[in-house]
């Protein structure tokens, strides 16, 4: 039964992975945007909710509605201010651009916020658990984190799959020059995307903080699991990334029952067996499978 | 005949290197002009300029009397301005029907329903659910065709239609483009069939090495024509 109870509670450590890894998908996926500070703009949320909850006195979950649209905002200001500049000089730009950014939040953290660990007034749900017998026992945060990773996938998936918005959006992914041709407006498109994909991080942020605990240098933690998942999921593929953060989230906490020692390097090795067996990843979207097919 | 597209004096670059030399044109209304040309000559830059997918250097493209030199793609769609790109260049993870809606998306106005493209094009209707880069090249051919005349376009910017298809294909697609000439459209087709284009359109240029080499009525002599592409090339046409 132990280990029934690690496998879940891999599976719902994983739905924490897959939501912070959800945006850099969609940036990465659409933009081809290798956005190194989405795991500081995903600790910039945290503080940002940190702050509100703190100063209106309320747990962190009633300033979400204050978070996620500012996390929004700085999203497309990035993407208009920044990244599009960026963007005219390669992918590589962007991937110098964005760990500059990286340097310079976690930098205005440490002095702005000092280097202490801070935590959340979560609420009653912050101690609540869910017992499934006398050896399972599912806390209601990490419940919660997986089941909005979930919805939050779902809904981009239903978005993009349903909307002329989303139809313009995966027809720039396939081919950004045609999209053009055919009076795609890029511009505001990707300023949409970069929104989303700083909101969905702020979330993901605000997640971290409840379940543990979070300071200005946590964001580069978050960023490697949040590549991990992409990768191992497939670029550009959400429900790939879902999987990706399940892998990693079980191989965790099940090598952790065994060794805790071992646990995160089990995490990385089986990320690099992945990229070794399957380039793509494990559900590559269409762009990635004929890259990897090229590439042998 | 009042002109639809009047371009005059383009230069257009990539980086160093002069794709056009002072190239101009005019397309009146209704009218089907065939550009034709060598490899390398500079037709699909041309088209891609008049499209708004390469900026000129200079020199202007005017469109139902208003300059749209600097205007933006999607500003050229709206006006009436649609390519079919060559090589077809559909979205190969979007279904037929969802490569068509994002061409229609763009339209200024009413965009042309589904159902009018797939009376054009019956061969796409049957394959709407399914992923363009599932179709034959011709079926891709007729999505092409398909997702621009979404936008509801006053002029159509054809590249290379023919380009791999097999004869028959192509004899379907030119019936359909004929058509569209008699519901009033205005065509510009870049093709390498010498004959199909001189047959299928009332004017012709000849672009050899980025200039206009020849001007004139479809109805000019084919030596004529073939003298201009030629200049002092070694690639014959077909």
């Amino acid at each position: 039964m132990t280990w029934v109870n690690a496998v879940i509670q891999g599976v719902l450590q994983g739905g924490i992975y897959a939501l912070i890894a959800c945006g850099l998908s969609l940036a990465f996926g659409v933009m081809r945007v290798v956005n190194l500070a989405h795991g500081d703009l995903a600790v910039c949320g945290a503080y940002l909710a940190l702050v509100l909850s703190t100063g209106l006195g309320v747990p962190v979950w009633y300033v979400l509605p204050l978070v996620l649209p500012a996390a929004f905002v700085v999203g497309m200001g990035l993407q208009v201010l920044l990244l599009r500049r960026a963007l005219r000089g390669g992918e590589f730009a962007t991937v110098l651009v964005t760990f500059g950014l990286s340097v310079m939040i976690e930098n205005l953290l440490l002095v702005g916020a000092t280097a202490n660990d801070r935590v959340f007034n979560t609420g009653a749900i912050g101690v609540a658990s869910l017992h499934i017998g006398s050896q399972i026992t599912l806390p209601w945060l990490f419940v919660a984190a997986f089941l909005t990773a979930c919805g939050v996938l779902s809904g981009l998936q239903l978005v993009l799959s349903r909307t002329s918005w989303g139809r313009k959006v995966r027809a720039i992914a396939d081919d950004i020059d045609t999209a053009r041709l055919v009076g795609v407006r890029v511009g505001p498109l990707f300023a949409t995307v970069a929104g989303i994909a700083v909101a969905t991080a702020a979330l993901a942020g605000v997640f971290i903080g409840a379940i543990g605990n979070f300071n200005p240098l946590t964001g580069t933690t978050m960023l490697i699991f949040a590549f991990e998942a992409v990768v191992i999921g497939g670029l550009g593929s959400l429900w790939g990334t879902l999987v990706g953060g399940i892998a990693l989230g079980v191989t965790q906490v099940v090598v952790g029952e065994i060794n805790q020692a071992y646990a995160v390097l089990a995490v990385h090795l089986l990320f690099l067996l992945v990229l070794a067996i399957r380039p793509a990843g494990l559900f590559p979207s269409g762009q990635q499978a004929r890259v990897a097919q090229v590439l042998g | 005949m009042t002109a639809l597209l009047e371009i005059s004096g383009l230069d257009v670059y990539y980086g160093d290197f002069q794709a056009l030399f002072g190239v101009g044109l005019r397309v009146a209304q209704g009218q089907a002009l065939a550009l034709v040309g060598a490899n390398g000559a500079g037709k699909t830059t041309l088209l891609r300029t008049i499209a708004g997918a390469i900026s000129p250097a200079r020199g202007t493209i005017r469109y139902d009397g208003e300059d749209i030199t600097t205007a933006a793609a999607h500003r050229r769609i709206r006006r009436g301005i649609a390519l079919v790109p060559e090589g077809r260049r559909l979205f190969p993870s979007l279904t037929v029907e969802e490569n068509i809606l994002v061409g229609a998306a763009a339209a200024a106005s009413a965009a042309w329903p589904l159902e009018r493209i797939y009376e054009i094009f019956p061969l796409i209707a049957r394959r709407r659910r399914h992923r363009a880069s599932q179709l034959s090249g011709g079926e891709q051919q007729a999505v092409a065709i398909g997702r621009a005349l979404a936008a509801a376009p006053s002029l159509l910017l054809l590249d290379e239609i023919s380009l791999g298809l097999a004869p028959k294909v192509v004899g379907e697609l030119y019936r359909t483009l004929s058509s569209l000439r008699e519901s009033g459209a205005t065509l510009v087709i870049v093709e390498q069939d010498l004959r199909r284009a001189l047959s299928a359109c009332d004017t012709v240029v000849c672009l050899l090495e980025g200039r206009v080499a020849l001007a004139a009525a479809a109805s000019v002599g084919r030596d004529e024509v073939v003298a201009a592409y030629f200049g002092n090339g070694q690639e014959k046409p077909a």
